[in-house]
């Protein structure tokens, strides 16, 4: 009936929803760095490679003991986020008196460094793993054809946002990590173990990404660079968003899939920069992003 | 000065257990280590390499090869600088493999500069043979034109009349869409649209609504690598296999379908110039480069093989490395080995070989891990490359 820069809207529903989608990866994946920068003040270059072991795990798991796609669903972040754990503690937490500088340093050297150990012994074209038979097919919306696994990513997606913030925002413990973070020495001294819980935290936020992981096994490639491709978009996100922003990282995460989604219909050779034209832009104007408080 | 020449000369001796190298030769194997192409070239075409060495039995037969490796990491300044530093200083004679069609062009120029040999396996682009074609280079294994024809022409030939292109975005894939759409709208069929996709992407999902609504009887997907497996995993769950439209995979290594698994492959349509169950040579080869590297050979690490085998023979035949005498003598040589069987190299620098169009196997018809093809066609070598003389190569007369 009536079309909008000649792109009839059919097609634009469908190209929102799938931007959506993709933008439930960026927003599960900014809130993890976002919860840890908040934290930990460490820009965490490692959450691509713990995305991509998410993945990995998940095929292993499958590959070698059987467990099937929803059991890794659970598995997966716990093993990946007990790793995060010991690299918090054996080395991350070393770097909290330092600058910024260090923690990118480090992490930004243990991604390549994870990165090249799954490539070893992997390769770089990747494994197979399958839809679950549970979500596989899809459903006609008229406009589009959704696979069932695409809106079960948009689900799982938001319930993990949101609960998210809830804990962080609204419950006791989300308190005290808020607190931990404006002044840890007073939290301490009201008998909290606050590296205890920047401990967790990062093992959660690592966790997150996993769980990303997991969720992008079935339809991206899982090969050793999945995370590299994908984890500047999602620094991109984040600055974006606002640095240590919670509620901002998933917004903006959201948001951004939208946009790009778009991006790719009108302009498709544009979609892989438009993001970081957004984030140029946001820069300029405010510095501290979107959601973010300046210091 | 004499005994010290003389103890040097028994010490070389028994180093080289006695026998005397009328020729030394040191080749060169250039490509990704680590990248995006490391699967399908890497250590394994230095395996392949090696291989060949001692199937050709060069030791016995007077010729003493030393192999060295590098990555160029898919950059062709620094293809170009290791290129230099092999030429100049390390006395290394052949570059072999260097997949890439940026890095393989620059290559290409420095071995036509430096008078030294060059035997392409890795890279697709076809103008290797085409306007920048050298007197210098071998154009193994395959290029964009065969791949383009093999499986294009196929395509329109079983119905597949109309296609919409997905083409990743830089050098290697316009070549590619350009090659395969002059097949199409050669064979009577039309080309509806084209979308050119970042490079590398991961989601590929909108860009296959659109070639769906595209409505056009087959999706061609002028990527490689990893576009290529996000492409055709994100096609199945969409279903637009299932609703009827075709995909055709114009450069599609045995490497992917095993990362993409039958499930999600079967179906899928694609040329090739070698697969490891082609014949009871493929496979006795095949199995001993399996034992070294844990998997089957791609096609450019058979090419590999190949291309040493051929360099080494005209070495023998000629008694020298003089590289406008072997290069004379392997274009006058007809090629024959294991993997390739009968072919030749013509004036343009092309080899030719029968190439294949297979179709992946479902996950029922398939008998192991690797068991992945079946073979719909054979192209005879004389009809699988472009004809001599239509490539713009100023070698040809």
């Amino acid at each position: 009936m009536f079309e909008l820069l000649g792109i009839p809207p059919q097609a634009l529903f469908g190209q929102l929803l799938l931007g959506l989608i993709n933008g439930s990866f960026y927003a599960i994946l900014s809130l993890g760095l976002a919860i840890i920068f908040g934290l930990l003040n460490i820009i965490n270059f490692t959450h691509g490679a713990q995305y991509m072991m998410g993945a990995f795990v998940a095929w292993m798991l499958l590959n070698y003991l059987g467990v099937p796609y929803w059991g890794a669903l659970l598995i997966a972040p716990v093993v990946v986020g007990a790793t995060g754990i010991v690299l918090e503690r054996l080395l991350i937490s070393r770097l909290y008196h330092l600058d910024h500088l260090y923690g990118l340093l480090l992490t930004f050297g243990l991604a390549l460094v994870i990165t090249g150990l799954f490539r070893n012994y992997y390769g770089i074209s990747g494994l197979p793993y399958g839809i679950p038979a549970q979500l596989s097919g899809g459903q006609n919306l008229g406009f589009m054809f959704l696979p069932n696994y695409r809106g079960w990513v948009v689900i799982a997606s938001l319930v993990v946002c949101i609960s998210t913030w809830f804990i962080i925002e609204k419950t006791k413990l989300g308190a005290y990590l808020r607190a931990a973070t404006e002044n840890p020495t007073m939290v301490g001294a009201f008998g909290i173990n606050v590296p205890r819980l920047i401990t967790l935290t990062y093992g959660f936020g690592v966790g997150l990404a996993a769980f990303a992981g997991v969720l992008a096994a079935p339809i991206y490639s899982v090969n050793p660079n999945m995370g590299a491709d994908l984890i500047i978009v999602v620094f991109a996100v984040v600055v974006i968003g606002g640095m240590g922003s919670i509620l901002g990282s998933i917004v903006t995460g959201f948001g951004l899939g939208l946009i790009e989604g778009l991006t790719r219909v009108f302009y498709p050779e544009g979609s892989a920069v438009v993001i970081f034209v957004i984030m140029a832009i946001v820069l300029l104007v405010k510095p501290a992003g979107l959601f973010g408080r300046t210091a | 000065m004499k005994t010290k020449g003389i103890v040097l000369a028994a010490l070389a001796g028994l180093l080289m257990s006695g026998t005397a190298y009328a020729t030394d030769v040191k080749i060169g194997v250039m490509n990704d280590r680590s990248g995006l192409y490391s699967d399908i070239t890497g250590e394994g075409s230095v395996v392949a390499a090696r291989m060949a060495v001692e199937d050709f039995g060069a030791a016995e037969k007077g010729i003493n090869v030393e192999i060295v490796s590098a990555d160029h990491q898919n950059k062709p300044d620094v293809g170009s600088n290791i290129a230099r530093q092999w030429y100049d200083e390390e006395g290394v004679d052949v570059i072999a493999d260097v997949p890439t069609s940026s890095v393989a062009l620059a290559i290409n120029d420095i071995t036509r500069e430096k008078n030294k040999i060059h035997l392409n396996s890795g890279a697709a682009t076809s103008a290797l043979t085409g306007e920048s074609c050298s007197p210098n280079t071998v154009h193994f294994t395959y290029d964009t034109w065969q791949l383009a024809h093999g499986t294009g022409r196929a395509m329109v030939e079983a119905g597949g009349k109309t296609w919409f292109f997905l083409t990743a975005d830089y050098a290697f894939g316009h070549q590619l869409e350009a090659d395969t759409s002059a097949v199409v709208k050669e064979a009577g069929g039309e080309v509806l649209g084209v979308v050119r996709t970042p490079f590398p992407g991961t989601d590929f999902s909108s860009f296959l609504l659109q070639a769906q609504a595209s409505g056009a009887d087959v999706i061609g997907l002028a990527n490689a690598g990893g576009d290529t497996i996000n492409s055709i995993k994100q096609a199945a769950e969409f279903g637009i296999t299932q609703a009827g439209q075709s995909i055709a995979g114009l450069l599609v290594f045995t490497n992917d379908v095993h990362a993409l698994g039958l499930e999600v492959a079967q179906g899928l349509v694609l040329t090739s110039s070698f697969y490891w169950d082609l014949n009871e040579g493929t496979r006795e080869w095949s199995a001993r480069f399996e034992e070294q590297m844990g998997k089957k050979p791609s096609m450019v690490q058979a090419g590999v093989y190949g291309a040493v085998i051929h360099y080494l023979k005209a070495v023998e035949a000629v008694g020298d490395k003089d590289p406008e005498k072997v290069m004379a003598k392997m274009k006058e040589m007809p090629t024959d080995d294991v993997l390739f069987g009968k072919g030749k190299v013509r004036a343009d620098g092309r080899k030719i070989h029968d190439s294949y169009l297979f179709r992946v196997k479902t996950p029922d018809q398939s008998e192991g891990e690797w068991d992945l093809y079946e073979t719909v066609a054979t192209i005879p070598a004389e009809q699988g490359f472009r004809p001599l003389g239509e490539g713009g190569c100023p070698l040809v007369e």
